[in-house]
């Protein structure tokens, strides 16, 4: 864990809202890991006390690329960062994905910010399965092209049939699951997207006995586990459960360690 | 070289800069980006009798220049902070104070005479003034008489320094600290987060799922200078400010009205050396203002 001033390189708009963030982080690069993210302190916002976590998306050289939306006044207030402005920067944080076991098949399910949540995960898999993109409307669903080339099948459904199957991502996996040969290598699902997405995806991972790593989104605080904003519900040996911090001992979660009960109803 | 250090009691600081309970959580977690040993004193998340659960969430949400939580006092228990936290902090060589609450009178005295046979601790911070915990704990930091059995109680309990954490929500905030210092305390803390709350307009619930919280951060800090204030000038024993410290500033307007040491909270979260760098700046006060120690600044307030 590191704290680094980072220099942006450069900050592009790209399609539905979201927006690139290219920064100069020679020791998250060093030490980033997939699914980890880093908390970013927003400039210009000194009445905010508290950073923002983001996925880490790309990492190459000692460039290091966040994929985000502004959707509250931090993530606005970073649209107008430009080159040459530096951004402070606690990470990498968390605990990611962990690899694939030997002799299963990787299912990558994604919603949102998700997508480039995967991406490193989806580079570092040694077998490249089936991804499965699923948003509201075409612009939603992002890097597409970027899986493609690293050799992973890409499905898309979008809510209003814009682009891909219309409907929900879990349709599509449905789909998929159902004409599967029965004798194929087990599945393990990599998931990152609304509540909603990664409650499905645990869903079937527990029909079908997959295993499911899930990466959930909580406000937080300090992102260092000390001030206990950031927890959920988790099963405990025994019957009971216990919180546990996202930031610390997440945001990745096999899907089964959830108490699910406890999550809002399903949004996606 | 200016001189820094700081007694409490027995308590020797080499700064005095201290980190808030709760905002550094038990040690390891801010151990990679800052360097423990130069703080003055570790002060450790609220520690019970049994392990507590806490809130459910919403915990915490953010306010102009604050923070609202309704964390709920989640910790291991006394005997699970010794056997997972202790063998890290006695790696150290930081003075650490145990921050203890409980929900009766005897609570606070287990805790208290466990960790005062614990290997490890330096000072106990009497936390009476938690707004988060429902079963009576803030009744101890409202009234005088509740108060004053809790300090005497922890007091007879150990050999520690015992320094009460006042609660800021009091009309005489002097008459606790004397009372604490009649008790036998070695020094007071203050402030703790002011009882708060703050309201979804679109869906007219509460942002914390607590309804209410407690208010910390750069928000309360002119509240808390004041408390202070009032505190200092009503005891002789050091007094530990606590309120919206995020630069050297803050720091030495607490010192200034007489306060002894100081505790960084909320603004950890925002930049975690924040503590170190207020001791920094502490030492370029005095320096610029020729004062040989951090003692000799402290209470010169003018006020004419
Ligand atoms: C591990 C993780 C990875 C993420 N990765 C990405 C990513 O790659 N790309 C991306 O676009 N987004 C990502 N997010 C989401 C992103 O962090 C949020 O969108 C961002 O913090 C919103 O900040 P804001 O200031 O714009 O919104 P705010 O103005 O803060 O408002 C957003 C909402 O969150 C609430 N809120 C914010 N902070 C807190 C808090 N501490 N406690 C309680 N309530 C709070 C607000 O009340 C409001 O309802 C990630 C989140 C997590 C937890
Ligand atoms: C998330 C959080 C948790 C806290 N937990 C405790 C606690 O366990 N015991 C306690 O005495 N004070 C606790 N406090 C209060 C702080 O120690 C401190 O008194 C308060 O935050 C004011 O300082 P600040 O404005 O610098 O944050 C907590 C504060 C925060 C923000
Ligand atoms: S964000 Fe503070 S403990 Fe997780």
């Amino acid at each position: 864990m590191y704290q680094e001033n980072a220099n942006v390189i450069s900050q592009e708009k790209v399609q539905g809202g979201y927006h690139v963030l290219t920064l100069r982080a020679p020791l998250m690069v060093s030490a980033v890991q997939p699914g980890q993210f880093v908390h970013v302190r927003v400039p210009h916002m000194e009445e905010s006390l508290l950073r923002r976590p983001f996925s880490v998306y790309r990492a190459e050289g000692d460039q290091l690329r966040i994929l985000y939306k502004g959707v509250g006044k931090g993530t606005r207030t970073m649209t107008f960062l430009q080159a040459g402005d530096t951004l402070d920067l606690i990470g990498p944080l968390g605990r990611g994905f962990p690899p694939l076991t030997v002799g299963r098949y990787p299912v990558l399910v994604a919603g949102g910010y998700g997508m480039a949540a995967l991406y490193l995960l989806a580079r570092q898999l040694p077998v490249k399965g089936v991804a499965f993109f699923g948003g509201r409307t075409a612009p939603d669903i992002l890097c597409v092209p970027e899986f493609e080339a690293l050799g992973w099948e890409v499905q898309v459904a979008t809510e209003d049939g814009s682009l891909g199957e219309s409907g929900r991502v879990t349709r599509l996996l449905d789909d998929w699951w159902a004409t599967r040969e029965p004798k194929a290598d087990a599945v393990e699902a990599y998931a990152c997207g609304p509540n909603g997405m990664l409650q499905a995806v645990a869903e079937r991972a527990r029909e079908h006995e997959w295993t499911a790593w899930v990466s959930v989104d909580r406000n937080m605080g300090c992102g260092v586990g000390a001030c206990l904003t950031c927890v959920l519900k988790t099963h405990t040996p025994g019957g009971g459960w216990t919180w546990k911090r996202s930031c610390t001992e997440g945001p990745v979660f096999e899907s089964r360690e959830i108490v699910w009960e406890e999550e809002t109803a399903p949004t996606s | 070289m200016v001189d820094l250090s700081v007694t409490i009691g027995s308590l020797k600081l080499k700064t005095p800069v201290l980190v808030a309970s709760g905002t550094f959580g038990y040690g390891p977690e801010y151990a990679d980006l800052v360097d423990l040993n130069q703080l003055g004193a570790m002060v450790v998340k609220g520690i019970a009798l049994e392990p507590t659960k806490g809130n459910p969430t919403p915990r915490t949400f953010e306010t102009a220049s604050g923070l609202l939580n309704a964390i709920g006092l989640p910790n291991p228990g006394v005997e699970g902070f010794i056997e997972q936290y202790l063998p890290f902090l006695r790696r150290y060589t930081v003075p650490v104070i145990v921050n203890i609450w409980g929900r009766s009178v005897e609570e606070y005295v287990a805790v208290a005479r466990r960790l005062d046979a614990a290997d490890g601790v330096h000072a106990l911070e009497v936390n009476v003034s938690c707004p988060n915990i429902k079963e009576g704990s803030a009744l101890f930091g409202t009234d005088l008489e509740a108060f004053k059995r809790v300090v005497a109680g922890v007091r007879a309990a150990t050999k520690l320094p015992v320094i009460p954490k006042l609660a800021p929500n009091v009309s005489d905030v002097g008459a606790f600290a004397r009372a604490a210092a009649e008790t036998g305390a070695d020094g007071i803390s203050l402030i703790n987060s002011l009882p708060a709350m703050a309201v979804n307009v679109e869906t007219r619930r509460p942002e914390l799922a607590n309804v209410s919280g407690g208010l910390t951060g750069a928000a309360i800090h002119p509240f808390a200078v004041k408390l202070v204030w009032d505190a200092a000038r009503a005891v002789d024993i050091p007094v530990i400010g606590i309120g919206g410290i995020a630069s050297a500033r803050e720091a030495l307007e607490f010192i200034i009205v007489g306060a002894s040491a100081v505790a960084v909270g909320t603004a950890s979260f925002t930049h975690p050396p924040t503590a170190l760098e207020v001791t920094a700046g502490i030492a370029d006060y005095l320096e610029r203002h020729q004062l040989p120690s951090v003692a000799a600044l402290r209470g010169t307030l003018k006020t004419n």
